[in-house]
Formats: structure tokens, C-alpha cells, sequence
């Protein structure tokens, strides 16, 4: 069972009034993660959302010390700073429990332009926790296509829907053989919380991917944002999942999709209520890319139950 | 000063014991010919214990220069090194280190840049490099590359502002020469531990670089430009106390051979700079009153410096390993005219590219170019 | 190595606010009716700014930006959102 939202630590990591767009997912995201990491911990970031919302300089509005990256560079960087930590403590030069190493980085950072860096991180099982908030696409800049935006989804720079499926970086990163890998989403805040805390006990690579319905750029109603996170996972459209050394296993909702105890939500109902795919759902050829899209989930959540399996 | 050790020793290796005196925390690094040899000497000190460090083998010299600057902001003493192509890779993270007042210290072992592929050495590389905001060194010998490394770990940490040692690949890098290594003891005197006035730490939250409006980035732009040129007087103070301390001198910022009477000037930097005073004493043997002035600091330009050296009516052959695209000529020798308009107009400057890609740069051949050059 | 000079380094200090008067931001303020609501501190748990007090169930309105996000996920229907004058 999830830790209950009573049983949610008080500290507040991310402070009132910062410059996030009302009602940020990725915002109410990092708010659960500065719960579970309290104080000592270090944050990278690279260009983002959070960058353009953690205030301009002298002012900052999460109450870590930070450091803004180059954006190929969230798993290069975050390498640097944990064995500078680690030298530093061996030579004497610092005290006490070290500061939790951990990147908040956007979905470009991650699956584009990251990549290389995360992998080379990943490989290297650096002590660290790589959290990507995933709002499918580069939202800062004005929503554009990133490796994260699904099929069929509008884009600035794809205005006729993406012709091309996503990849599943959760999946990547748990074939680069790491102690964790976890999904998460912003509407269900304890089983993120425990995952997070989880994450900050284990030493080597850590991956948590947290999906960010992103309002504007998904296009719908502000105050729907977790409503819309809820309905990511009753599609099947997000997988709830963690892995601890390569042995996967499925977190409620998704784990009754996954055994079959429950069926998954039509996609269209999720499509729906999104104004990015309203092209789509208008167009001719409405029916076969809509299967197109429902074939993608049917695919992921088929691979993961079988991958599942595989626990030596 | 304590007993020395003397060996023989290659450029590439002089690289790395240096760092080691200079008791690194942190490199990254990532192979790229001809520095790669001193990644391996880094490696292979850390994985015996000579050297306590972390070596991170990233996957990229972008993540390098990524993990050395980040590494740098928690406090870290960090060191890294590279060539031509992996210089031109982690072209923007150096711009972060700079403008992030960070003290790293880097080797870039001069090879020419891709395309055409070349292994060989010239300068475009580290002259690409020149308003990245890094204070840039070149050697000319593997004792100067030994020597350099521990002034330029004083330099960065105590005006903030990363350094850069250039020297050539393979003439320095893979050449055996004499090297002298200080004892630890004395190197511990001229360069103590790192004291970061500022780093990452949860006790005292804040965070480096974030967005930043026009009137409060003008600010940090100007007070870099400054500090670099301030850096000037650290550089020979550097000089000044190594000296001290160890017997060593290979110049401050400048480095000059028979340059007193000098009426023709040979200038150059690097390894060049040092086979030139063969080609000094060929042109003196054929009755040429010849000298040498080197820059050993590249950047900050020492003007001063040189305004001062330069004899009287001296003409100044600028012998350029480098192109600047878009001039006639090397870059040295617009520095140099830039510096000269309205101070020395007794000065004649001449110019000429040449040794790039590597084409082997033999005293005799040097002599004759400047010969060559007086007809012009 | 000591630093000789004081580098001017691009550094940023935490403070709530950093986005600034982020309460005037807001079309709609969220209006909570203490009679129906049961503490359950679910609009506490999701509200992206931390202005809502998870004992007392109050809003700092200097920062509410106005999401609606509480209104929504509020079980009883305690909270409505009411337009700014």
C-alpha cells in the first residue's frame, strides 16, 4: 500500500510564488520528490520547464542548492558531483551524511538531447538519481516534438500529428541493468513519494520517470491536470511499474491492467479530452490511427507483462 | 629547495604527474590522440592508489568538460585533457566554466582539426578556443608542460577563471626529454589545498546560473573581462615564486632568447618557441642579429610585456601555426598589430602560416623562412 | 589555492516569491467552506505552490496563482472557485 497523503512529511522543498504556470504537474511533482529527498540533496537542472519556473537570477524558488547544466549534460554532470562528494569526504573535507545527487530533467533532456550522458551514466551505475518529468514534449520553448511525444500527437513541429511512436526510456534504462528503475505520475503522490525514498537508499543508478500532463501543451483545462494523469494510467497510455535489479513489478492501477483483473480503458477516451490529438480525431483517417495508437499500448503493456517474467 | 627526482619522460606523462603533485580530486576524461596517454597515466595512478582521485570515464569530451565543471561547483579540485575534435566538442561547456568563475585546469595537446582528417599538430584548435574566456598557457618542452600545470592550478584558484595548457602533440606529447619533478614537499608549498569561497551545499542553499535578465548579466560579462586582464600580474607572480621555490623558470608571460640586440624577431609559441632558438643562433652564425620573443601566456595577450621587450626598429617575423580565416595571415600576427598601433610604431611586423597539419618545423627550415622574410 | 579577488558568480538564494507577485496572476480564487470539509488534505497534497496549510485548510492568496486544481480533487466539494474582482 502506498504511504498515505496524511503520513506526507510537512517539509516543503518547493516554495510558494515560484515561476511555474498555475497548476504545474511537473511542479506538483517535485514538491513530492522534496518530501521524500528532504534537505540534503543537490539538484542539477537543465533547460526546462523547472529552470524557466525556479526564478531569475538573484532569486530562486526551490530551497536546494542547484546547479543550471549545459542540456546534453543532466547524467555528466550529476557523475561529477557525486565523486566530488565522495572524494571529498574520503580526504577528510566533508562531514556527515552525504547530499542525495539528483537531476530533475525535462523529456528532452532525457530521451534527445540527454541521452547519450544518461546512458554513460547509467553504464557507469553512478550514484545518483535521474528523475525525468515528462510532459511529451519541449514544453518550455513552446511545445515541440521531443523523442517522448506519443503518436499522433500535435506539435509546433509536427502540426499534422507525429507519425512516429515513442520510446519508452523506463525500459531503456532497465536494460542498461541498474539497481532501480520506477514510473510515476502526479496523480497518485504517495506511490511517487515511496519510490522516491526507495530510490535515495539504494546506492548506484537510480531512474524515475514521473509523466507531467502538461495543459498547454496537451491542450486541456488547467484545474483537469491530475484528472488527466488519472486517466493516463486507466488507458494503459502510462504504465505504473518499478523495477529493483531488473525484477519488475506493477504498482495499482496498472498492476490490475497488467493481470488482467481489469481491462484498460478505451485510448479514444483518453484521446478525447485532449486537444492535441483533435486533428487527429477529426480527420478521414480517424479510425485506423486511432488503432494505430491503441496498438501501441497493447504492444508496451503485452512486452512489460512478459519482461516481467524474466526475474534471474 | 628539496631534493629533485630527474628522469625521462614524455609530454603526455609530464601532464600527468603534474596533476598528481597537485593532489586532484576529480578527473574526467575521455580518449582522443595524443593526449589520450595522459588519461591513461591518470587512470592507471588512481586504480594503484598513487594518486587518490576519482577517475570518471565519461562518454564524451562534452560530458567531460560537463562533469569537471560540476565537479568544480561542489568544491572539487578537477583536471581534464584533450585534443582538436573533443576541444571543439565541449566548446559551450567551456563558456560555462568561464562564465561560471570555476576553476578548472585543462591540457588541450594541439592537434589539427577535422576535416581534413589530421592526427597531427597546428594550432586552430586552441586558437578556436579564444573568447571562450579561458586563460590559455602554451609550452614549449615537457618540463615547462610539468611546470606549467602546477601555476596554472594557482592561477584559476585564485582569480577564478579556468586555465588552459596548450601544448603541441606528438613533439611534446610522445618526445622523451629530461624532467625534473620537484618533491612533493615543495610542491605542496607553492600550491596548497583548493578553498572554494562558494560551492554547492545544502547547509547554504543557492543555485548557480539560473536566468538571467540584461542588467544583471552585463555585470558578471564585464567583471570576467577584468579578472582576466587582472590575472596578468598572478600569472608572473606564479612564475616568480616556482621559481623560487623549485630553481625553474620558463618565463613568466613571455619567454625571450638574445632578444637585447636584437634587429630581426623571430615570435612564436609552443614548441616552435623552443627549436626557434636553434634557428636564432643559425641566423646569428650567418651574421643576422636574431632573437626569439615567446609568448608563454597566450591569453591574456601580454601587450605590456611585449611593448617593453621589443629592441628598438626590431622587425618582427610572426611565425603563425594557425589560419585566421578571413585575414591574410595567422592570428598571432593581428594580436600582435593590434597591440603595437599607436605604441611602437618603430615596429615592423611581418608574417607567415606555416606547420600546420603538423608539417614538421625543423630549426633549419625556420631559419631559412625568416631569411625569406627579410626580402619581403 | 585561495581566491584573490571576489568573483562575481551568477548565484541565486531561495525565497518564496522568486516568480514574484504570483497572486496576481489569478482570474479565479479558490474559496474554501469549512463546514463541508473533512481535512482530508488531498487539495494540501496536489496544490502545485504549497499555499494551502494542511491543518487549518487556508490559502495563502499572496501566491495562489488560481489553478483549480483543488476545487477538482477535493472529495466533498468544499472548495469553489470564485472570480476575482
Amino acid at each position: 500500500m502506498a504511504t498515505s497523503i496524511k503520513k506526507l512529511p510537512d517539509i516543503e522543498q518547493v516554495l510558494s510564488g515560484n515561476g511555474a504556470c498555475g497548476g504545474c504537474p511537473a511542479t506538483m511533482a517535485l514538491r513530492i520528490v522534496g518530501k521524500a529527498l528532504g534537505s540534503n540533496a543537490i539538484m542539477l537542472l537543465t533547460p526546462s520547464c523547472s529552470v524557466a519556473s525556479m526564478g531569475m537570477t538573484p532569486r530562486l524558488g526551490y530551497n536546494w542548492p542547484c546547479i543550471n547544466i549545459t542540456f546534453a549534460s543532466a547524467g555528466s554532470s550529476a557523475s561529477g558531483i557525486t565523486h566530488a562528494l565522495e572524494i571529498m569526504q574520503e580526504k577528510g573535507r566533508l562531514q556527515g551524511e552525504l547530499p542525495t545527487v539528483f537531476a530533475w530533467v525535462g523529456d528532452g533532456g532525457t530521451y534527445d538531447i540527454g541521452f547519450q550522458a544518461l546512458s554513460g551514466a547509467a553504464e557507469r551505475n553512478e550514484n545518483i538519481i535521474f528523475f525525468c518529468y515528462n510532459n511529451e514534449a519541449y514544453s518550455n520553448t513552446g511545445v515541440q516534438r521531443s523523442g517522448a511525444t506519443p503518436r499522433g500527437s500535435f506539435t509546433t513541429t509536427t502540426p499534422t500529428g507525429k507519425r512516429q511512436p515513442k520510446k519508452n526510456m523506463a525500459l531503456l534504462m532497465l536494460e542498461h541493468n541498474i539497481p532501480y528503475v520506477a514510473t510515476a505520475t502526479v496523480a497518485y503522490p504517495g506511490d511517487l513519494y515511496d519510490k522516491v525514498v526507495k530510490a535515495k537508499n539504494i546506492p548506484g543508478m537510480k531512474y524515475i520517470e514521473i509523466q507531467a500532463p502538461c495543459y498547454l501543451g496537451w491542450q486541456f483545462d488547467m484545474p483537469e491536470t491530475v484528472q488527466m494523469s488519472r486517466m493516463a494510467v486507466r488507458s494503459g497510455a502510462w504504465l505504473l511499474w518499478e523495477a529493483e535489479n531488473g525484477k519488475i513489478s506493477f504498482n495499482n492501477p496498472s498492476s490490475l491492467i497488467i493481470s488482467g483483473k481489469k481491462d484498460a480503458a478505451p485510448v479514444d477516451e483518453y484521446l478525447m479530452k485532449q486537444g492535441r490529438f483533435n486533428r487527429l480525431l477529426k480527420g478521414p483517417d480517424a479510425e485506423s490511427r486511432i488503432a494505430e495508437i491503441q496498438g501501441d499500448i497493447d504492444r508496451e503493456i503485452a512486452f512489460i507483462r512478459e519482461r516481467a517474467k524474466i526475474t534471474i | 629547495m628539496k631534493t629533485a627526482q630527474v628522469i625521462m619522460d614524455t609530454g603526455a606523462h609530464a601532464a600527468a604527474l603534474a596533476v598528481k603533485s597537485a593532489r586532484v580530486d576529480v578527473v574526467p576524461g575521455y580518449p582522443i590522440t595524443p593526449q589520450t596517454s595522459i588519461m591513461e597515466a591518470l587512470a592507471a595512478m588512481v586504480e594503484n592508489g598513487e594518486l587518490h582521485a576519482r577517475f570518471i570515464p565519461v562518454e564524451g569530451e562534452h560530458s567531460s568538460m560537463a562533469a569537471a565543471v560540476a565537479a568544480s561547483a561542489a568544491g572539487a579540485r578537477v583536471f581534464t585533457a584533450t585534443s582538436a575534435n573533443g576541444l571543439l566538442y565541449m566548446h559551450e561547456v567551456l563558456h560555462m566554466a568561464s562564465g561560471g568563475r570555476l576553476p578548472v585546469v585543462m591540457c588541450n595537446v594541439n592537434r589539427g582539426i577535422f576535416a581534413p582528417w589530421t592526427l597531427w599538430a597546428d594550432h586552430q584548435d586552441s586558437m578556436a578556443q579564444r573568447d571562450t574566456g579561458w586563460i590559455q598557457y602554451h609550452c614549449s618542452s615537457n618540463q615547462e608542460v610539468f611546470n606549467t600545470i602546477l601555476q596554472a592550478f594557482r592561477v584559476a584558484e585564485q582569480i577564478n577563471i579556468p586555465v588552459m595548457v596548450n601544448f603541441d602533440g606528438f613533439a611534446i606529447s610522445h618526445c622523451l626529454m629530461p624532467l625534473t619533478l620537484p618533491s612533493q614537499e615543495d610542491i605542496d608549498r607553492f600550491l596548497p589545498p583548493y578553498e572554494p569561497e562558494w560551492r554547492l551545499d545544502p547547509a547554504h542553499p543557492s543555485s548557480f546560473s539560473n536566468v538571467t535578465n540584461a542588467p544583471e548579466y552585463a555585470p558578471f560579462r564585464q567583471m570576467l573581462s577584468d579578472d582576466i586582464m587582472a590575472s596578468i600580474p598572478l600569472v608572473k607572480q606564479a612564475a616568480q615564486e616556482y621559481k623560487d621555490i623549485t630553481g625553474m623558470w620558463d618565463g613568466d608571460t613571455i619567454d625571450t632568447y638574445r632578444l637585447e640586440d636584437a634587429e630581426v624577431v623571430a615570435f612564436a609559441i609552443n614548441s616552435m618557441g623552443a627549436e626557434l632558438r636553434l634557428s636564432v643562433d643559425i641566423l646569428r652564425q650567418q651574421g643576422i642579429k636574431a632573437g626569439l620573443l615567446r609568448p608563454r601566456l597566450y591569453l591574456p595577450f601580454p601587450a605590456e610585456d611585449i611593448i617593453s621587450a621589443l629592441p628598438q626598429n626590431a622587425q618582427v617575423m610572426v611565425l603563425d601555426r594557425n589560419y585566421n580565416f578571413g585575414h591574410p595571415g595567422g592570428i598571432l600576427a593581428a594580436e600582435l598589430k593590434s597591440v603595437l598601433f599607436g605604441r611602437r610604431n618603430d615596429i615592423t611586423v611581418k608574417n607567415r602560416v606555416m606547420g600546420i597539419g603538423g608539417i614538421d618545423l625543423t630549426r633549419q627550415f625556420m631559419a631559412a623562412e625568416i631569411r625569406a622574410m627579410m626580402d619581403e | 589555492m585561495k581566491s584573490v579577488t571576489k568573483a562575481y558568480r551568477p548565484i541565486s538564494w531561495p525565497m518564496k516569491g522568486a516568480g514574484g507577485n504570483t497572486g496576481s496572476w489569478r482570474t479565479h480564487r479558490p474559496v474554501v467552506d469549512t463546514q463541508i470539509c473533512n481535512k482530508c488534505q488531498i487539495c494540501w497534497v496536489y496544490c502545485p505552490e504549497a499555499v494551502i496549510d494542511r491543518q487549518e485548510i487556508t490559502i495563502d492568496y499572496r501566491y495562489c496563482k488560481g489553478c483549480g486544481v483543488c476545487a477538482v480533487e477535493c472529495p466533498t466539494g468544499a472548495i469553489s472557485m470564485e472570480m476575482e474582482e
